[in-house]
């Protein structure tokens, strides 16, 4: 298992290096359409071939992957922030804070979380760029994903609230936010890094799921949902194999933060 | 003996053609099986299977043709309509059909408690329509005000019976139904009282059984066709028409362009939550015009519709054979024509950017159905066209009744890619997109007065058009009307769409046409042989 978290870091590392430094090893710009050169096949110019508008497939996902490994862990730190927050301290206060802050989780558990970003997305203002709709999108998905971790982190912070240690240090005369910041935040550490790691291929996933449905990241700007629409057309699959790209990238890479998580979670 | 051969041979040819059941797909449930309450494009498709109409709309010629009347007089000016019936037609059961029951069918129709949409098309003003049987094979129908064009509406009036104890299920048109599983498929039997028969004097249909299967996913749709499972694909996309070129092209068609338009247009609204000086852009005839140049619409066509589209230059497409304006000429994609009509409006480059003589950077959105491929490559076409131009273009695809809300509601949107759907070739089927009162005309819906000379100037020409007889003086009038769309850019057309098809190899005089339904509207003379 070790060899397979260290073959997973390693190929995590590379996409990660080869997206993020997409310009260097992107032959085109992601919006460049050469528009007399559409739906090709893979060629040396054109690795991946192009798009039906003439837009360069491997160019396309290098950025769309950056898109997704960037905004993916923002989305996440958002998300475990926020549970934090809410479960957390309520987890941490007790009594009625507690049972106002489960009853909210719940509530946001319970929700259709597909038709809730439909909506949000809806209302969004109309003129955001490409770029600032990515962030939007990717925020979103933070703010609307707190509340299963938000639920791990109330337990943990019930239990620890418990312990002998915060009896202790309460005996000590510590007390209110001191105790919570010196005493419980530390050792809630572990499982606010796990939730972290657990949430970015949900993150990932749930664009996907967007970008699918034509909701995710605005055109010109790519990301692994928008790639993944070329596979709607499935009868185009067996004689276009190379669409299967943004699939292969998506399960590589989900693959590799779920093989490497166990580690980060044992930290 | 070799004459007896040749005999059986020939019975046998007869039964295989007989016998072979006619297969296709339907997308969804049909909602209704009474005629008059049609609605929707699955409903239809029964409709047109089993119906028996006064007159029928050749979709090949587009002209009208006798159907269970044999000849029709239009009187009044248009207030009136008198039909002559084929004698001795008998329904699917075997009751006779006389003129009682076109005034059956009016009065189940036109009934106030009953809401059809082909009763709405005959209501042209306060009053009532009224049915009235004159002899057993006369019947004429009056109206509370002149119908233009009135014969048009009775290709989707299919005859019920007065007297049958089947209701609706007795029917006048080639197939009845014999199986319907909800969920499944509908089979259709021939009628066995058909009345219309071949040049030789051959019992028509030819077909004994058509099956529809009830299927949403087009992919497997195409599947199933490539299998041979079933026989007719209507509207295909180009993607899989190129794909099915590929593999069957003796089984696919290019029909030509359809009636129905992509098109694109700005948010007018003056009320709309949008900024002011957006909507001085967006009312700027010069702002349109240069919009309008500015898109390359031959690569629309191309790579977005894989050359099955054509440059679109207004509302009615160049294959509705007699309204089409054949002067107008789609816009040139002309960059420095562009600039000029902006110069005019004291638009000017500044770096890579275009402003407005306010100083106003150039920025607009585009809201499309979110999912719908071909718009959303549109869109991103357009916004690399306008970008040349220094005007940035921002895309959002929106699911749509979202889209439908802030189009037709609240307003709160700039440009829009829809398209147009004409099922109708005849003017009055656009009535309630060109009239300023009308919540269809989008660029600026609802309006209590015109709010500009054309729109008044339109509103004229269509009600005059609307209460003419003469076709020929509606053409005058509606050419205007398309002339003055194409001046004013209030719609900016993109391409016309072809109606592409597919038809099975071992299916036999099919004559696909561009008018719905395109591939089997003369199902009742269509033969197959085996798979």
């Amino acid at each position: 298992m070790r060899y397979a978290r260290a073959a997973a870091l390693a190929v995590l590392l590379f996409i990660c290096v080869s997206c993020l430094f997409a310009e260097l090893f992107a032959p085109a710009g992601y919006a460049t359409q050469y528009r007399d050169s559409p739906d090709l096949a893979p060629s040396h110019r054109f690795i991946l071939g192009t798009d039906e508008l003439g837009r360069d497939r491997f160019s396309r996902l290098l950025y769309g992957g950056r898109v997704s490994l960037i905004l993916a862990p923002t989305a996440s730190v958002i998300s475990v922030l926020l549970a934090a927050l809410i479960g957390g301290v309520s987890g941490y206060v007790g009594g009625w804070l507690e049972k106002s802050a489960m009853t909210l989780t719940d509530l946001f558990l319970s929700l259709p979380w597909l038709f809730l970003l439909i909506a949000v997305r809806a209302v969004m203002p109309l003129n955001t760029s490409a770029e600032v709709s990515m962030l939007i999108t990717f925020s979103i998905l933070g703010i609307l994903g707190w509340a299963a971790t938000a639920r791990v982190l109330a337990s943990a912070a019930r239990d620890l609230r418990r312990s002998d240690f915060v009896l202790q240090a309460e005996a000590a005369g510590m007390r209110g936010w001191r105790l919570f910041v010196i005493q419980v935040l530390p050792n809630m550490k572990p499982i606010l890094l796990a939730q972290f790691w657990v949430s970015i291929p949900i993150f990932i996933i749930a664009e996907a799921n967007l970008g699918l449905l034509g909701l995710g990241v605005n055109e010109p700007m790519p990301s692994l949902g928008g790639l993944l629409r070329e596979l709607e057309n499935f009868s185009a699959l067996s004689v276009e194999p190379w669409r299967f790209a943004p699939l292969i990238l998506l399960v590589v890479v989900v693959s590799a933060f779920q093989i490497v998580l166990p580690e980060k979670e044992n930290a | 003996m070799k004459r007896t051969s040749f005999i059986l041979l020939f019975i046998l040819a007869l039964q295989a053609l007989a016998s072979a059941e006619l297969r296709f797909v339907i997308h969804g449930e049909p909602r209704t099986f009474t005629p008059y309450l049609v609605g929707d494009e699955n409903s239809e498709t029964v409709r047109y299977l089993t119906g028996g109409v006064l007159i029928r709309m050749n979709r090949q010629t587009q002209q009208l043709e006798p159907g269970l009347a044999t000849s029709w007089k239009v009187a009044k000016m248009g207030t009136a309509i008198t039909f002559t019936l084929r004698s001795g037609l008998k329904f699917s059961d075997g009751t006779p059909f006389t003129a009682d029951d076109v005034v059956y069918t009016f009065q189940q129709m036109m009934a106030p408690t009953v809401h059809s949409s082909i009763a709405d098309a005959f209501r042209s003003g306060p009053g009532q329509v009224i049915a009235k049987a004159g002899s057993p094979t006369s019947v004429t129908i009056t109206f509370p005000a002149p119908i233009s064009g009135v014969e048009r509406i009775f290709d989707q009036v299919a005859i019920m019976s007065a007297k049958s104890p089947l209701k609706e299920k007795a029917v006048l048109g080639p197939f009845v139904v014999a199986e319907y599983k909800p969920g499944d498929h509908i089979t259709f039997n021939a009628n066995p009282n058909y009345w219309k028969k071949d040049e030789k004097g051959n019992k028509l249909p030819y077909l004994q059984t058509v099956r529809l299967d009830i299927q949403s996913n087009r992919d497997i749709e195409l599947l199933r066709f490539q299998k041979g499972e079933i026989q007719l694909i209507n509207g295909l996309d180009t993607e899989n028409f190129d794909r099915l070129q590929k593999i069957m092209p003796q089984a696919v068609k290019d029909v030509g362009p359809s009636l129905d338009a992509e098109e694109f247009w700005f948010n007018e609204v003056q009320r709309s939550p949008i900024p002011a000086y957006k909507i001085t852009w967006f009312r700027s005839v010069n702002f349109r015009r240069a919009v309008a140049h500015g898109i390359n619409r031959d690569d629309i066509a191309r790579l977005v519709f894989g050359g099955h589209a054509q440059a679109a230059a207004g509302s009615v497409s160049p294959a509705n054979k007699f309204w089409f304006n054949a002067k107008l000429k789609p816009y040139a994609y002309d960059l420095k024509t562009s600039m000029n009509f902006l110069k005019k409006d004291g638009f000017h480059r500044d770096g890579n950017s275009l402003k407005d003589k306010d100083g106003h950077a150039v920025e607009f959105s585009i809201i499309v159905p979110a999912g719908n491929k071909a718009r959303e490559r549109e869109a991103a076409l357009i916004q690399q066209d306008l970008a040349q131009l220094g005007m940035k273009v921002n895309i959002v695809p929106l699911d749509f009744p979202s889209l439908i809300e802030r189009i037709t509601q609240s307003f709160n949107y700039e440009g829009c890619i829809l398209g147009l759907q004409n099922f109708d070739p005849d003017p009055n089927d656009q009535m309630n997109v060109w009239l300023s009162s009308s919540e269809n005309h989008q660029w600026d819906p609802s309006q209590k007065t015109p709010a500009t000379f054309w729109e008044a100037e339109m509103d004229k020409l269509m009600r005059q058009q609307a209460t003419t007889q003469d076709n020929n003086k509606r053409k005058v009038a509606y050419d205007r009307v398309q002339q003055i769309v194409w001046d004013q850019a209030p719609f900016i057309y993109l391409v016309n769409k072809d109606a592409l098809v597919a038809i099975a190899p071992n299916v036999h005089d099919a004559n696909p046409a561009v008018l719905r339904p395109q591939t089997y509207w003369n199902i009742d003379r269509m033969t197959m042989t085996g798979r």
